[in-house]
């Protein structure tokens, strides 16, 4: 996170909000150097030209980004694409590794495909990456084909160079699970904590499986499962709920508190609700997600479904902000280049 | 990549930009190997926390389980029904050197014979593991003497058998000890033949049908008894009928005992079998089928005139006579070279002859197709057990890369 050259003038977009809503979405968000400071409402907002590096977010103001592209591919792919800048900005290597915090199921799919990509074009590795996923069911075999081991390694794992041994998932049948959980908290504390948690969104709110009423600090734990997320999870399970497993180790949403940066994806139009009560109501443990309003860096990365029950005044500010978030991820970063890269796809943002 | 652990562990080999048969599908995922075993990669990876030493590219190509062929009766000018002191060097002669066509494993058939060259022979044929050196022995392969004489072929008339008399232990004074058989071929219109299957199923050994007049009822009890495959469907047997089909109709019979079917061998090499043939059978019972080659000791030596058992055969081109007639007397195609025309005549790709195919069939189902017999317990084709493999490209140009 430090600065990228000389000291920058940051200049802020505040919003001139009327309704209180807005404001409490906290939508002060940073620029990029060269930038004249900017006044204007979101109704009015003009493009500037701006420079360089997006990341120079001064670490003391709140930043709470919501991303909302056409469709699940463009999502994805632009998630996978910040994700992509994070590590290669952060400079990785032997004495540094950049952590990252990784979720599982449908939603983050599309993103994992194109990290891949990414690797096998060559322009990214995660050789200096350690992992630290969120969650894993109790008591299924880690060979299950639904188990959370396999997903990772038959979705991402298997595809990249990472070092197994910079992987980290909870052990869903270890003899204590308490003291699994304990010791997956010391590992995060052991790693130098979580650079960019990357993270999904239940229908009922929930982050990993912090089902409705958890605690707003607490920190990985044993979880029984929420009626709503094993419906949600039968599908893998042959639609079987005898199958699905109702209990799991997870991080907390504490846990995820403590990374320097969360990003959360979420699409798809049954995800809509939960994004409307995630940001558009107050802080509240039924669901889980809104804990994040309050963290200093947050990016929600949406399909225009998932934004369906959110206020139209929202969606059409945070459209209007596209053009300054996607200097986020153009220009796009290679590892291949030591400088600046402007690749294919930075000249259409919104395709591919 | 290595982990750091020290060098005294063994290399991980990883395969990479290839397919790869498993669960009865043909998928494009890395083969993971280590000493000669498949690895299941996830294990790999999240137990003993390691990542492939080595990576080998196989460029789009497909790993396939070797072929087995359970009926090859010598080659190169090794026949092993020879009773000589060191038939084995003569059986490690052709295990290696059909390596290069495909085959991992196989049977050593030995033709009718006297008694004197069973007890001679067989001992020096013991079960053997393959390698680089040479393709696995799973066990010989006994082709009479207790079979029809219209249907002997070319087998000597004067030393064909019957176990009216005594029943197994007529089989066991012809043959001697049978530490080292894995298939008999019988023909099952012979007196006694149930106790005689009956025995030698409940000894591990399977029983086949063929060089045989039985018709299908005789046939449907010998499988009954514990019959389970047939030798080369349609040569040596009485030909299909509509009103009595023969040995042939035991692939469509539904009289067999529940839940098992019966395996056949078929010869493709152009010769023995009509193409329609081969698609009736085919089409009839796809999962049944087993390829053989049939192979004799002139395979590999070009034309000319070579021994068979007590027999001599005149060898021109792709067919080989007994000397002096008409009567096909086995086979001098390669393994590869029945498997190309066996996919020419069905139109199958190598989806269809190792998977699924693409009207839905397997043309040979995975654990058979890796077996390519299943009456014995065979190495099963999912991780961690141990794999014949090779690299072929597609089916089309279907060509051996690799044989290991």
């Amino acid at each position: 996170m430090a600065a990228l050259g000389p000291a920058v003038s940051s200049c802020e977009l505040r919003v001139s909000a009327s309704s209180s809503r807005l404001s409490r979405l906290g939508t002060r968000c940073c620029c990029v150097r060269g930038a004249a400071p900017l006044s204007q409402t979101p109704a009015s907002l003009s493009p500037r030209p701006l420079l360089a590096s997006p990341f120079l977010t001064c670490p003391l103001q709140n930043t709470m980004k919501l991303i909302i592209l056409d469709h699940y591919s463009q999502a994805s792919e632009w998630a996978a694409k910040y994700i992509r800048n994070r590590i290669i900005q952060f400079h990785p290597g032997p004495d540094k590794y950049f952590t990252l915090g990784l979720p599982t199921g449908s939603t983050p799919l599309g993103c994992y495909k194109k990290l891949i990509e990414y690797y096998k074009n060559g322009d990214l590795s995660f050789k200096y990456v350690k992992t630290f996923n969120m969650d894993e069911y109790v008591g299924l075999p880690r060979e299950h084909p639904e188990s959370y081991h396999s997903f990772m390694w038959n979705n991402f794992f298997k595809h990249i160079d990472i070092h197994p041994e910079n992987t980290h998932i909870l052990d869903g049948n270890a003899a204590d699970l308490q003291a699994e959980c304990d010791a997956f908290e010391e590992k995060i504390q052991a790693a130098g904590g979580i650079e960019l948690f990357v993270g999904g969104i239940g229908p009922d709110g929930h982050i990993a499986f912090n089902e409705p009423g958890s605690s707003l600090v607490s920190r990985t734990r044993v979880k029984t499962l929420a009626m709503d997320t094993i419906l949600a999870n039968a599908r893998f399970f042959d639609g079987d709920l005898a199958k699905v497993p109702t209990m799991a180790l997870t991080v907390g949403v504490g846990t995820v508190m403590d990374a320097r940066e969360v990003m959360i994806l979420i699409t798809g139009a049954h995800k809509a609700f939960a994004l409307y009560k995630a940001i558009e109501e107050g802080v509240n443990h039924m669901w889980t997600v809104s804990a994040f309003q309050q963290h200093p860096r947050t990016v929600f990365v949406c399909d225009e479904d998932a934004t369906l029950e959110l206020k139209v005044k929202t969606v059409k500010y945070f459209k209007g902000l596209m053009l300054v978030h996607n200097k986020l991820v153009d220009p796009l970063y290679s590892i291949k280049e030591k400088e600046t890269e402007k690749s294919q796809s930075s000249k259409k943002p919104y395709s591919d | 990549m290595r982990d750091g652990k020290g060098a005294s562990r063994a290399p991980v080999l990883r395969f990479t930009n290839c397919r790869i048969l498993r669960g009865r599908r043909l998928l494009r995922e890395d083969l993971w190997v280590r000493e000669g075993r498949i690895l299941d990669p996830e294990k790999l990876f999240f137990e003993e926390r390691l990542v492939a030493d080595q990576q080998r590219d196989c460029g789009g190509c497909l790993l396939a389980p070797g072929f087995i062929d359970v009926q090859i009766n010598g080659g190169f000018g090794v026949d092993f029904s020879q009773a000589t002191e060191d038939v084995g060097s003569g059986v490690a002669l052709v295990a290696q050197r059909i390596l290069s066509h495909g085959v991992t494993s196989f049977c050593p058939t030995l033709v009718t014979s006297p008694p004197e060259v069973y007890h001679k022979v067989l001992p020096q044929i013991p079960v053997k593991s393959g390698g680089p050196h040479g393709a696995g022995v799973l066990g010989v392969h006994l082709e009479g003497p207790f079979i029809s004489r219209e249907k002997r072929g070319a087998h000597p008339e004067a030393y064909l058998r019957s176990f009216e008399a005594n029943a197994f232990h007529d089989v066991l004074a012809t043959y001697g000890s049978l530490d080292n058989v894995r298939i008999v071929t019988l023909a099952p219109e012979l007196g006694r033949s149930h106790e005689v299957i009956r025995a030698l199923t409940a000894r591990g050994i399977c029983v086949s049908l063929g060089h045989s007049v039985a018709d299908l009822q005789v046939a449907e009890e010998a499988v009954q008894s514990g019959a389970t495959f047939i030798t080369h469907l349609f040569n040596a047997m009485l030909p299909f009928h509509h009103r009595d089909p023969g040995i042939v109709g035991l692939l469509t019979s539904d009289r067999l005992p529940p839940g098992r079917h019966i395996f056949y061998g078929m010869i493709s090499d152009g010769i023995h079998t009509n193409p329609a043939a081969l698609r009736i059978a085919h089409r009839a019972h796809p999962q049944g089928l087993v390829l053989v080659t049939d192979a004799v000791p002139a395979l590999g030596l070009g034309n000319g005139r070579h021994t068979l058992g007590q027999q001599e055969v005149e060898v021109d081109g792709l067919t080989a006579y007994v000397a002096g007639t008409k009567t096909l007397s086995g086979s001098i195609a390669p393994m590869d070279v029945c498997i190309r025309h066996f996919l020419q005549a069905t139109g199958l790709g190598a989806p269809g002859l190792w998977g699924r195919g693409e009207d839905g069939h397997p043309a040979v189902s995975p654990e058979q197709a890796a077996v390519w017999s299943r009456p014995w317990r065979l190495r099963h084709c999912t991780p961690p057990s141990y794999w014949d493999w090779r690299s072929s490209r597609e089916p089309w140009t279907l060509e051996l890369m690799q044989t290991s």
